[in-house]
């Protein structure tokens, strides 16, 4: 009973698919893309409607205030009135701006967050594109978002906007070699660069108790919170929301775009949010994988966005709590700390390996990890950076 | 019905054209950059191709070759916008015709 | 792999190339030669060569694009001027394409069809870079690190 409600998608997509039986290969390839395509969409852009009213209304309540309560039950509305409002907004294209840059630039962020979609498995038997190399894949996407958001900024022939893109370029780029360097110790201890691999490694339990997710091990647990940080940073959320921060550069990269445009780039954002935290999910935490055998009966998606909501939680706990910080706060933390970070866990990876993959290894590369983290915070010299601050001419 | 290798060497040929003739004609520097990564990624295809179409060998050779390419297609780009950008600090131009002095 | 797949696939490339060989704009120039290598890695996807395509995409586009167009931000004073156009490069490259198709056309063992292989792994690219290929991929590594001095080096600002 509960194998028919795990696979229910699966067989609802092969019955789907059993309408063309007996056409020729190619078509049934492509209705079988085209489902799994509609599939994704309709359930990310329902959660990314969800998301956008559920974010506000969290944030109404850690601010002490009740976000939006207008449209509909508890507000639950909203996104329809957002996009009604957004649709019938004129859309604006500057006098001088490269018409065609600027037209393609919202269409070219919101193809690359979705593409990066399709390479998450989520569920037992639920990748939507099983590809050999898809981690590869997700950071070649990814990687399009910079060209993207150079274009929007290009495109609008506006200071702001060329400003936005620059911060918000230098921010991609320093924080996208720490993101690729903390999944490698994954990469290597798995042996694959699929993400259906990389789940089936985190299947089983140590001593039938802890389930064998990356993150219970002492380079998975340093590589998954710089793999949070920096996907915090790669989709541009507070506190790295400097390439849009309103109160210097009105909206950065976005600040030519109007209606409809717009809310493709806000909608872009999102995505790129569900899909980080899927693949931060999908490589540290087990994926589709239940916490503890006896969970097992629940059906593997439901865990997934179970996992996906908790991530999507602390996105927007971390946006209610921490103020923005500086451009140059940002680059050191990404190329002084996170970057050296994130190479101690790829050899704390391999003593891990080495030493036995046990708690002989978990030790010892708890060690390296402690040594490298204590040698770093001495030679950043943080215990007089953190210190409370002394204001000699204030006060 | 498949294509042959002919048809990706075509391909690959008429990209390698298309580039040297970026190359050749245009006068920006930029431009020619371009065009020479262009004739770099058409001998990639090439290499591609050959290994499809051909006999199959442990290892890979062509896409090995064709790895190693885009690998020193990434540090040509990188040098060579490094010099577009401290040529163009000096001569305040991207225009090569005009790049006709040695010394500075 | 098919014919229409194929086919579809060489207009969106050669297209793109033309544009970013001729367009008069840089900026639309350099996006039709990111356009251009997206044709080219669905081309090696089209062989089954996934990882160069996903490795060429991770490259052409997020770093060398990336890298032009930021080049032709710090020179953007340069790029409304006309440089103007040699049209004796047209005839070479026309040349040069006619010369190629010819003897590509003449010789009869290029036209074959691919041969059944099984799907080139990930793994054993890896395993054939970790173990051939070890000291071409550690030089190419110390080459990269060269590169990057030396472009840092180039546009480094002399203090006055």
């Amino acid at each position: 009973m509960s194998k028919s409600i795990d696979q229910i998608f699966v067989s609802a997509k092969h019955w789907l698919l059993s309408w063309l039986a007996g056409s020729p290969d190619w078509l049934i390839q492509i209705a079988s893309s085209l489902v799994n395509i509609f599939a994704l969409l309709a359930v990310f852009l329902t959660l990314f409607a969800l998301m956008s009213v559920l974010e506000r209304k969290i944030l109404g309540r850690i601010q002490n205030r009740y976000g939006p309560n207008r449209v509909g039950p508890f507000g639950l509305f909203q996104p329809v009135a957002d996009g009604i409002k957004m649709l019938i907004k004129e859309d604006i294209v500057p006098a001088r701006a490269d018409k065609s840059v600027h037209f393609l630039a919202p269409i070219l962020i919101a193809a690359a967050a979705i593409l990066a979609l399709g390479v998450i498995p989520y569920g037992r038997n639920m990748t939507p594109f099983g590809i050999d190399g898809g981690i590869l894949f997700f950071f070649a996407v990814g990687s399009t978002t910079e060209l993207a958001v150079f274009m929007a900024g290009w495109g609008s022939n506006n200071k702001f906007s060329m400003l936005g893109a620059m911060r918000a370029i230098a921010q991609m780029f320093s924080y996208e070699l720490p993101l690729f360097v903390t999944v490698l110790p994954i990469v290597m201890v798995v042996g694959s660069l699929s993400p259906d691999r990389i789940v089936a490694a985190q299947a089983e339990y140590t001593y039938g108790l802890v389930p064998r997710w990356f993150v219970f091990t002492p380079w998975g647990a340093a590589a998954f919170i710089l793999f949070f940080v920096a996907g915090l940073a790669e989709s541009n959320r507070t506190p790295f929301d400097v390439p849009e921060g309103e109160s210097e550069i009105v909206a950065g990269h976005m600040t030519e775009y109007s209606g409809f445009k717009y809310a493709t780039f806000f909608m872009a954002e999102y995505i790129g949010m569900f899909a980080i935290s899927g693949l931060g999910l999908t490589l540290f935490l087990g994926g589709w994988h239940a916490p503890a055998r006896v969970l097992e009966f629940l059906p593997s998606y439901l865990w997934f966005f179970g996992k996906l909501s908790v991530l999507l939680m602390v996105y927007v706990w971390v946006r209610g709590t921490l103020p923005r910080t500086r451009i140059d706060q940002i680059m050191n933390l990404a190329w002084k700390f996170m970057v050296p970070m994130a190479f101690t866990c790829v050899i704390a990876a391999a003593v891990w390996h080495y030493a036995g993959r046990g708690l002989r290894g978990w030790l010892w590369s708890l060690i390296v990890i402690a040594s490298v983290y204590t040698l770093l915070s001495i030679v950043l010299d943080t215990r007089r950076k953190f210190a409370p601050r002394v204001y000699r001419f204030a006060e | 019905m498949t294509p042959t290798l002919q048809g990706f060497l075509i391909a690959s040929a008429a990209l390698f054209s298309i580039g040297l003739l970026a190359a050749l004609s245009r006068r920006h520097a930029i431009f020619i950059l371009i065009g020479i990564e262009m004739m770099l990624a058409a001998a990639n295809l090439n290499f591609i191709a050959f290994w499809r179409f051909g006999q199959q060998h442990q290892p890979p050779v062509g896409v090995m070759i064709a790895l190693f390419s885009i690998a020193i297609a990434a540090a040509e780009a990188a040098v060579g916008l490094a010099i577009v950008i401290a040529v163009y600090r000096h001569y305040r131009s991207t225009n090569v015709d005009e790049f006709n002095q040695l010394r500075g | 792999m098919n014919t229409g797949a194929f086919i579809a696939i060489a207009i969106v490339t050669l297209s793109a190339a033309m544009a970013a060989a001729t367009l008069r704009k840089l900026m639309h120039a350099a996006l039709s030669f990111a356009l251009a290598i997206v044709g080219l890695a669905a081309f090696f996807f089209l062989v089954g060569a996934e990882f160069v395509g996903l490795a060429l995409v991770f490259i052409y586009i997020g770093a060398v694009a990336v890298l032009i167009v930021f080049t032709i931000l710090l020179t953007r004073r340069d790029v409304e001027k006309d440089h103007g156009f040699k049209w004796g490069g047209v005839v070479i490259a026309a040349a040069v394409f006619a010369g190629l198709t010819w003897s590509i056309l003449k010789t009869q063992s290029t036209a074959i069809v691919a041969p059944q292989i099984r799907a080139l792994t990930v793994k054993q690219i890896g395993q054939a870079l970790m173990t051939t290929y070890v000291w071409p991929m550690q030089c190419v590594g110390l080459l990269l690190t060269a590169a990057l001095i030396g472009a840092l080096l180039l546009v480094i600002e002399e203090k006055p």
